[in-house]
């Protein structure tokens, strides 16, 4: 289906959110280090969080019941590892300098236009995550530029913000956090939405990375996070939350659109259909009180209630793909789940789940469910089961209309969840805990007097400095070996070329055999090359030393030693091939210099790795020219 | 608005004003976004302005080409007013704000916060209030605590004596959170009260999702409900959102310059703790005035001329000595130890005993009690007059005696009364259970 899909004429538009962490010495508002910990808490802190009222003010009851949801919120939190600011029992420290310095480098990087005074606003988040209920945030820079083989991309907004606290897990109501990670400085990078290709947003992230790992950020897993904004012209706009690897990107934005197109043919159905949602909810506790199906008699046993809602017009919809291996049942599960409930049973999935088809008889009566209708139905306890609904509803209303605007998650495989309704307008507001902080003229001056080297500079760089060929050179930046390739040549002298192909490539092959590479010691690889330098091994078997490094966790000599690919001595190679010259001397006499191939052949055989080539060709030439005299 | 000098000519020269939209160009750089106003304490170089996204940005004004977009409307917030049916069957609870904001509302248009201050803006934020209580309010000043002075607590009792005869079934005293224990202390000598009085605050302000206040003002209504007619203070008892203290208003003090859990019961254990909703005596031996035991009284007159000093070991006598040549009519010295001063000291502590200057002798170890008998220093501090107070809190003893002087100015009596346990203030026995956190709950 990709193929044929012409995501210009569906208007496709993506911007990119990038999320860095910083790899500064301290948080950005408290002196903690920026460092996760899987050590035991040593207290726990329990709060809840109130959305704040805003200028409308109005007493609106069921909203506000709403947006609390109940939620109580533990934070894992320890004596040293973080102290009373992350707990919100301390005011912020002033703004960490450190970070703000590479938070310019990164702006002069992209070409952006740094604000004349950086404001730390609140920008309130009352999921948890951030123990005040908001996260600190500053707009550092906007407007820059970012030439992509697709074209120019602008870069909006640089913010330097704090990261939020790790979720933990989430128990009946109560949502576990550790407060390691909060206040960690992040970057964050969004670029507008002029994104049209499905393959450009991997090389813009791509692109950007580069540009922040040119200076100190953290490196590994977690540590930079992508977040995707796609949208179609008869969809909707919608965030994609957390994608981790650039590869899948292409893929995410073609499943998103898949399922954006899929949601519209509902739309149609349902409009030919005349579809409905009715609001009433049905207690089925009657149809069901025999049931013999585990999930509902467990939810009934613990008090808890059956209740079904009618979609009229509605079936074969629900069970319809809308992404691979994910039906418009799972999207409308999705919102029932945010209220608690284990999940949804619908008509186009039954009978099953022990529910016999006698019993939806029963249900499709008593709801009076016709032809074209279905139903939903959810089993647990009645104010979470009548929540659960309710949501459902709604969405199954929005399926009317198209598609909603959401924030959705990512998933590892490519797909996206449901994971809450679009953020309307930022609410923001001054954090006047912080002073206003004036960027100074001195302060960019030093920044940009000291700017680390460009991949792309780089680049150049080493091809002219190393006569690399370009594929190498852009191979080595991109996999951000250049340092280590340069520091190899430096210290071993091993012509560069021979360095910089195994490092780009070679190392990558062992990659995908499985191997480690990843946590090579630099002086194991430095080791290997020393004795390619030293002429204890040959070309040819550096690959395969690496390889018993890798494997057996041998030292560089151990493992040539091991492997039998140390060099040999002339002597020896010397004899090795007299030796084989005496044995085929009936080959000699009938081919005389013909027999130079096949005994080459075998000499290499025996050879290969322990001697060098030409040594060995020129040798047997000799041999068989002092036998054929 | 608040800017000033180059500022301010900047943008009245292009007649712009505080909620324009207005463009700023500069070096190749438009920035577009709402003017706000600047903290008068900023330089007078930037202006601020808030950007679409909701960020605000300072833009240095120098060499900027500014246009003005849009004439915006100065954002104000104006509310309608709220129909609140009373409910017989629920109790009245009054809640007299201070200063300090229990509740804000944030203008998200502009980031302004505006605290709220009037009953109804109360309870816009905190609607919750109303399944508890009939709820009245009323701002009676708005100053901060650390402002506070002995006049205001007269202003203060008076409100809250008045919202009683008007048929409080109990006051809530929302009280920034500085000197909310030498407030609390004031209002348990000037009032004689029939129904609970609460001080309550925020360490963390009420426009942030995470504030306290919410805990805080819930627990402190629960409290105006029951039948503990005095005067408290009811705070997080836990960094936790889900226990309030109440402490007895001569007892307690702010120990932590953040926390939520800042106020302590000091010598004596918090009367009791606010779980749910529920108020339950955390000592059950431990004696307190009933709702309704006694009449409404306001006794508010107060001496504001007392010092309140503090010993430490260079200190000099001098300062005794201005005290006294100023004209302060009584002298509360924060000693070291057991009650203790230099004994370079001591002439003029007998020139204010002379001179009919009552010197009152506390502890800066705050736990414990003064014995002036145990050391040679403390007796002769006696013998030059000093009147020692026992197990009663510094703090307290400077409002005990400004009221006590406002009292009577009988030698005899004021140390009498000084000495004499007339709320709570002091205990003649001392448990191993009141030092620092072991209330032994």
């Amino acid at each position: 289906m990709d193929k044929n899909i012409d995501y210009e004429k569906l208007g496709l538009m993506m911007g990119l959110e990038i999320h860095q962490q910083l790899n500064t010495t301290k948080k950005l508002f408290c002196p903690c280090e920026c460092e996760l910990t899987d050590k035991k808490p040593d207290y726990r802190v329990l709060r809840y969080l109130r959305p704040t009222q805003s200028e409308l003010g109005k007493i609106d009851r069921a909203a506000f019941e709403e947006s609390r949801r109940e939620l109580t919120f533990l934070y894992d939190a320890y004596p040293y590892h973080t102290c009373l600011v992350e707990t919100d029992d301390e005011p912020p420290h002033p703004l960490n300098q450190e970070a703000l310095e590479i938070g310019l480098i990164i702006a002069t990087l992209l070409d952006m236009k740094v604000v004349d005074e950086f404001h730390t606003m609140r920008k309130q988040v009352i999921d948890g995550s951030n123990t005040g209920g908001f996260q600190r945030t500053g707009l550092l820079a906007i407007q820059g530029h970012m030439e992509t083989p697709h074209g120019k991309v602008t870069i909006e907004n640089l913010c330097l913000e704090e990261d939020a606290a790790r979720r933990m897990g989430q128990r009946k109501g109560k949502v576990e956090f550790r407060l390691d990670r909060l206040g960690i400085p992040l970057l964050e990078i969004t670029t507008d939405p002029s994104m049209k290709r499905p393959e450009q947003v991997k090389e813009v992230a791509y692109q950007i990375g580069q540009v922040l790992r040119s200076t100190r950020v953290k490196r590994g897993l977690g540590t930079i996070r992508q977040d995707l904004n796609i949208s179609i012209r008869e969809g909707a706009r919608v965030e994609v939350k957390g994608v981790q690897d650039l590869d899948s990107m292409e893929q995410l934005v073609k499943n998103e659109v898949s399922r954006q197109l899929k949601l519209l043919e509902i739309k149609d159905e349902l409009y030919i259909r005349n579809a409905g949602v009715e609001d009433h909810i049905y207690d089925l506790g009657e149809d069901l009180k025999n049931t013999e199906s585990k999930i509902i008699v467990k939810a009934i046993k613990n008090g808890g209630k059956v209740l079904a809602i009618k979609l009229k017009g509605y079936r074969g919809l629900i069970g319809k793909e809308v992404q691979p291996g994910r039906r418009f049942g799972t999207e409308l599960a999705g919102y029932a789940k945010k209220m608690g409930v284990a999940g949804i049973f619908h008509t186009d999935e039954l009978p099953a789940y022990g529910i016999t088809s006698r019993e939806v008889d029963t249900i499709n009566q008593s709801l009076g469910i016709e032809a074209d209708d279905a139903f939903i139905m959810v089993a647990d306890e009645k104010d979470k089961a009548i929540n659960a609904l309710e949501e459902v509803q709604r969405r199954a209303k929005i399926a009317t209309e198209g598609v909603p605007e959401e924030t959705r998650k990512a998933l590892d495989d490519a797909n996206t969840e449901y994971l809450r309704p679009l953020p309307t307008a930022s609410r923001m507001y001054v954090e006047t805990d912080i002073p206003t902080q004036v960027v100074s003229k001195e302060l960019l001056e030093h920044v940009q007097a000291n700017l680390p080297e460009l991949p792309r500079v780089k680049e150049t760089r080493i091809i002219n400095e190393y006569n690399l060929s370009e594929d190498l050179a852009h191979q080595l930046v991109r996999q951000d070996r250049a340092e280590q390739f340069e520091k190899i040549v430096a210290e071993c002298g091993v012509e560069p070329t021979t360095v910089a192909s195994l490092l780009a490539y070679t190392l990558k092959e062992l990659r995908r055999e499985g191997l480690d590479v990843e946590n090579l010691p630099d002086m194991y690889l430095l080791g290997t090359f020393q004795l390619l330098k030293q002429g204890k091994i040959s070309k040819d078997a550096v690959t395969n030393v690496l390889v018993g490094v890798l494997k057996e966790k041998w030292a560089p000599e151990e493992a040539a030693l091991n492997l039998n690919l140390l060099m040999l001595s002339d002597e020896d190679v010397h004899n090795i091939i007299t030796k084989l010259v005496s044995s085929h001397e009936g080959m000699i006499t009938q081919r005389n210099m013909g027999a130079m191939g096949p005994l080459m052949g075998m000499a290499m055989k025996e050879l290969k790795g322990k001697a060098d080539g030409k040594l060995v060709n020129k040798l047997l030439k000799e041999e068989i020219q002092k036998y054929l005299k | 608005m608040s800017y000033r000098g180059i500022a301010k000519q900047f943008l009245e020269s292009q007649n712009i004003s505080i909620g324009d939209m207005i463009s700023l160009k500069k070096d190749n750089v438009e920035y577009q976004g709402m003017l706000l106003d600047r903290a008068e304490d900023a330089d007078q170089l930037h202006i601020v302005l808030k950007m679409d996204s909701g960020y605000n940005v300072g833009i240095a004004i120098e060499g900027a080409e500014v246009e003005l977009l849009e004439k915006g409307e100065k954002p104000e917030i104006n509310l309608p007013p709220l129909v609140i049916q009373q409910d017989p069957k629920k109790k009245n609870v009054s809640i007299v704000s201070t200063g300090g904001t229990v509740a804000s509302i944030i203008d998200y248009k502009t980031g302004a916060v505006h605290p709220a201050f009037t009953a109804d803006d109360l309870l816009r934020a905190t609607p919750e209030l109303l399944d508890e209580a009939n709820i009245s309010g009323k701002a009676i000043m708005n100053i901060l605590s650390e402002n506070m002075k002995p006049e205001f607590w007269m202003q203060a009792a008076r409100a809250v004596a008045d919202e009683i005869s008007q048929g409080a079934d109990g006051v809530v005293v929302a009280h920034g959170t500085d000197t909310m224990h030498y407030s609390a202390a004031a209002l348990s000598f000037i009032l004689e009260t029939p129904v609970p009085i609460v001080f309550t605050g925020a360490q963390r302000s009420s426009d942030r999702p995470s504030s306290d206040a919410f805990l805080n003002l819930m627990s402190s209504v629960a409290m105006a409900k029951s039948d503990i007619a005095e005067v408290t203070v009811c705070m997080h008892s836990t960094e936790n959102d889900n226990q309030a203290h109440i402490h007895r208003g001569t007892r307690v003090r702010k120990m932590h310059t953040s926390r939520r859990d800042t106020f302590n019961s000091i010598n004596s254990p918090p009367l009791a703790q606010v779980n749910e909703g529920k108020v339950k005596i955390i000592d059950k031996n431990f004696t307190y005035h009933k709702r309704g035991e006694c009449q409404l009284e306001v006794n508010d007159s107060l001496e504001e001329k007392v010092g309140f000093i503090k010993s430490y070991p260079g200190i000099a006598a001098e300062l005794l000595e201005y005290h006294i040549d100023k004209g302060y009519n009584g002298i509360v010295i924060e000693g070291t130890g057991l009650g203790h001063c230099p004994d370079h000291l001591i002439p003029s502590l007998q020139r204010a005993t002379d001179e009919d200057l009552p010197v009152i002798m506390t502890s800066q170890c705050l736990y414990g009690r003064t014995n002036l008998n145990v050391y040679s220093t403390g007796r002769k501090l006696l013998t030059a007059g000093v009147i020692q107070v026992g197990d009663m809190l510094p703090e307290v003893a400077y409002v005990k005696l400004v009221w006590v002087l406002g009292q009577t100015s009988h030698r005899e009596e004021i140390k009498k009364a000084m000495q004499t346990n007339l709320k709570g203030e002091m205990d003649v026995k001392s448990s191993s259970k009141y030092f620092l956190r072991d209330y032994g709950e």
